[in-house]
């Protein structure tokens, strides 16, 4: 029995009762917790001397809040990218009637009672050190946010009770009642949708205070709900959950087939990982445009913040980020034409890999080209400043966009490659069909290129809805490219089955790496991001007075992030490993 | 066959590029950047040939070949020397002692304050505007004077052209901005150009040290309206606009 997959957690007996009882647990566990929390943090503020700021030894506070809630967050990110990487599966399963893609939602969905209960561990942590540690700010958030505070601790309770039967009822629901579990699947991820925009609410409020009088009150909830970041966060927080998801359960699948034993193993977890990386990088493909509406949004709410994020002190920051994002792309292309080794007749296609890398490069190149250059004294003589008259080109806003169009656009090619690998299609219209693939590709392209190069010659303004422009070309081209596809190749005549297990193993490793590239770019990310507010707690509104306001080195900080990777994925195998032993025990009597 | 040959053309790719990086392009590219290019055309080569399976076979049979043993004597030996030698040079290069000033991580564009002093007057940088502008399309009456003010003030440092490049440019470290740059007041808001010339080098904050900017304090030779019309000018002059946001001043609203 491949991986045991099939097990049955709830036994065959009655169903629904085990179901409600298992639930009735987790929401027993979940009180709990609440409550030891707010006992401990309750008696911890009597205790201790009333202070604004209460000093950590050793750690000290900013970097122990900080560990937890980076912590948290990624757990966060896990429990509600798992449920949209399963419910997809779920979904794709009942479209293709092939049994495969519910065991795979299932085995993941499995996870999550034990990632919900890491999470709120994490999460209540943080509390405590956010209570004891910062008692004047969390007060001042707790007073003027208390509505929202009541909300997320009753969608907490929801999305566990939601959860909780989405897994319980999966078993006994398949066949003629699959459509109410899958209404389930669609419930839990609202919630968990519920969820994240109430937290992002306290966090983009410190970012970018709105709704506020002079002296910090808040006057009206909703402006301040509705702040600048707000809903470019929610949007870019969402789509990063489900990659970050999906590319989780890459590296796990990757894990798996390294450990394989048997060809039947390898195969089963070569294609999971493969549907893993697929989701992630469906995800990813958008995420650029959302960054790029919230550094827009930042901007516009301060110019201060904004210019401090992209040309002040975080700008290197940028550039590794530039680095972690283009080998991103280098990972999913390198691992798509891997793959395409294990398909019969995709060696038709081998030899567009060579273009392809040569458009990857070339955007990766204008991607890690900084703005300001380092360089020697003689170096800037001879360049006439720290711009690069030729360089200086790729440093800013326009090249980057460009690039990052084309990046996606490339990426997105593959994949249909991939996609037709092994098939010829059949139908009458196929070469005009082809044609017109061909055309919407190099139209996109052109229109990228265009208005990338007609950028450098008007202003800011116009340049902006340029890249509004090179986004639309992209995404349409993307859109009639698949309309035409699949039309195309229905009753396609297939060259032969895809090997599924015989992919090379260092293919494995390029899922690992994108997995964690996507952790470190989340840590990396988020230390930006609220390393912009600088010395404030609420930007431009209450200052942050105690020690540690200062911005550290970007050396200390990424070791920092670097420190939160591991242990993000030292706890993730944890809870892999215990669901694994779960799942070998054999079904006790 | 070109497969066969994988192994040596990906070498052969990897020194055409840094030709071409190193003679094509003018003036020539720090190495800082160098650095990048190069690691980055040696990872693209990299993914490139191990990213099919035949590729990868071809690239690394000669390398097989030699730590197997199965390679002429005289290559086994060749290589076994440069693997060493390499590293020599490499720690050589970064010991060895150079004429050149050290790097300076200097931060360009160092973020605003929120407020400034202007003639002891507190000017906030949010929503600030110039107010030149603001009366409409009565541009060139402004921008003529401001050209003045450039060539009495400004021409010596930021060049005839606006391209930086002034009689004194050279005599400073970091050199005097290039307004034709894309780099520089086109990408930036015009408040943002209103703070830095009115509180010149001085007024760079923390975050862009060293402060070493020879830009003065015009603040102490020119009129408020003085900076703007020159301001007008280095826009109108070097021909780029500044940045502006479409409801720039949306945030004061709330
Ligand atoms: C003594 C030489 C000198 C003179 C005279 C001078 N500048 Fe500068 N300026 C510099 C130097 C050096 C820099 C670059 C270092 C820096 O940013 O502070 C600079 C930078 C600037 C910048 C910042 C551009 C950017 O991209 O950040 C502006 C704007 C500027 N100068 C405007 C002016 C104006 C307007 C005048 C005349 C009123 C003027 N400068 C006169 C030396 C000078």
């Amino acid at each position: 029995m491949p991986g045991g997959i099939t097990l049955q957690a709830t036994g065959t007996g009655r169903p629904a009762f085990e179901a409600l009882k298992d639930t009735y647990k987790g929401v027993l566990k979940i009180s709990l917790l609440l409550a030891l929390t707010y006992l401990i943090a309750h008696g911890l503020s009597s205790v201790l001397p009333a202070a604004d700021y209460r000093a950590l030894p050793v750690m000290g506070n900013r970097v122990a809040v900080w560990i937890f809630a980076q912590l948290h967050l990624m757990f966060g990110a896990f429990v509600l990218g798992v449920p949209i990487f399963a419910l997809i599966t779920e979904i794709v399963g009942v479209a293709t009637r092939e049994q495969r893609y519910d065991e795979l939602a299932r085995e993941f969905t499995k996870l999550l009672a034990m990632a919900y209960t890491v999470t709120a561990v994490l999460g209540c942590v943080l509390l405590v050190l956010l209570v004891t540690l910062y008692p004047k700010l969390t007060g001042y958030l707790s007073q003027n946010f208390k509505p929202t505070w009541i909300l997320y601790v009753v969608l907490i309770f929801g999305e566990v009770v939601l959860a909780y039967l989405y897994w319980t009822t999966w078993d006994g629901t398949q066949g003629a009642r699959k459509k109410w579990h899958l209404l389930l699947g669609l419930l839990v991820n609202l919630w968990g949708t519920a969820i994240l925009f109430v937290a992002d609410i306290w966090v983009t409020f410190m970012m970018s205070p709105a709704g506020i009088d002079d002296a910090g009150n808040v006057t009206n909830l909703w402006q301040a709900v509705n702040n600048h970041t707000w809903m470019p966060i929610n949007v870019h927080r969402l789509l990063a959950n489900v990659a970050f998801g999906g590319a989780i359960a890459a590296a796990y699948a990757a894990v798996r087939f390294l450990n394989a034993r048997t060809a039947e193993e390898r195969a089963r977890f070569d294609w999971m990982g493969y549907v893993g990386s697929f989701i992630a990088i469906a995800a990813f493909l958008p995420l650029p445009f959302a960054g790029y509406w919230l550094g827009r949004e930042i901007y516009q709410f301060s110019q201060q913040m904004g210019v401090s994020m992209m040309g002040g002190s975080f700008a290197w920051l940028w550039i590794l980020q530039a680095f972690l994002i283009g080998s991103l792309f280098f990972a999913a292309n390198f691992y798509l034409w891997l793959g395409m080794g294990r398909i019969p007749g995709a060696e038709r296609y081998t030899r567009y890999q060579v273009a392809m890398m040569l458009v990857l490069t070339l955007g990766f190149v204008v991607w890690a080209t900084p703005r300001s250059i380092i360089a020697t004294g003689v170096e800037m003589a001879a360049m006439g400043g720290s711009h690069h008259p030729f360089l200086g080109l790729f440093g800013v806003m326009a090249a980057k966009n460009t690039a990052v169009n084309l990046m996606i656009l490339t990426t997105f090619l593959s994949f249909m490659l991939y996609r037709r690998a092994n098939r010829v299609p059949l139908v009458t219209w196929a070469s005009a069909g082809k044609i017109v693939q061909g055309l919407v590709i190099a139209v996109a392209s052109g229109v990228v290129l265009f208005y990338g190069v007609y950028s450098y010659y008007v202003t800011s303004m116009v340049r902006i809805g340029f890249s509004v422009y090179q986004v639309l070309a992209v995404l349409v081209a993307m859109a009639v490219f698949v309309a035409v596809d699949i039309p195309m190749l229905r009753g396609a005549r297939q060259i032969g089955a895809i090997r599924w297990g015989e992919i090379p193993a260092r293919a494995q490793y390029a899922l690992f790496f994108m997995a964690i590239t996507f952790t470190w770019l989340m840590g990396l990310m988020g230390y930006i991001r609220s390393g912009i507010r600088q010395y404030w707690h609420i930007y431009g509104r209450i200052a942050d007075e105690s020690a540690h306001a200062f911005t550290m080195t970007h050396g200390h900080a990424t070791l920092i992030v670097s420190g939160i990777v591991i242990v993000f994925f030292l706890l993730v195998s944890v809870v892999f490993a215990l669901a694994a032993r779960h799942e070998d025990r054999p079904e006790a009597a | 066959m070109m497969l066969r040959l994988t192994f040596w053309l990906a070498l052969a790719l990897y020194g055409a590029v840094y030709a071409a990086l190193r003679l094509a392009i003018h003036p020539p590219i720090p190495a800082s950047v160098l650095t990048i290019y190069m690691l980055l055309t040696a990872i693209a080569i990299l993914v490139f040939v191990s990213a099919d399976e035949r590729r990868f076979t071809q690239f690394i049979a000669p390398l097989a070949a030699v730590f197997e043993g199965r390679a002429p004597r005289a290559a086994r030996i060749a290589v076994l020397a440069v693997i060493p030698l390499a590293a020599a040079w490499a720690t050589y290069v970064r010991v060895a002692p150079s004429a050149d000033a050290p790097f300076e991580l200097r931060v360009i564009h160092p973020e605003p304050p929120s407020s400034l002093s202007v003639h002891g007057r507190r000017v906030e940088i949010a929503g600030l505007q110039n107010p030149l502008r603001a009366k409409g399309s009565e541009l060139d009456k402004p921008i003529r004077e401001g050209k003045t003010i450039y060539y009495q003030n400004c021409f010596f440092c930021h060049g005839d052209a606006l391209a930086g490049d002034g009689h004194f440019a050279q005599a400073f470290r970091p050199i005097p901005a290039n307004f034709r740059d894309v780099g520089t007041i086109s990408m930036l808001q015009e408040s943002y150009v209103f703070w830095r010339v009115a509180t010149g080098g001085a007024g760079l904050p923390k975050s862009a040290t060293p402060w070493n900017s020879a830009m003065p304090v015009w603040q102490d030779f020119l009129t408020e309206e003085e900076i703007w019309k020159a301001i007008l000018y280095i826009y109108a002059g070097s021909g780029s606009t500044p940045r502006t946001w479409d409801d720039e001043v949306k945030h004061d609203k709330h």
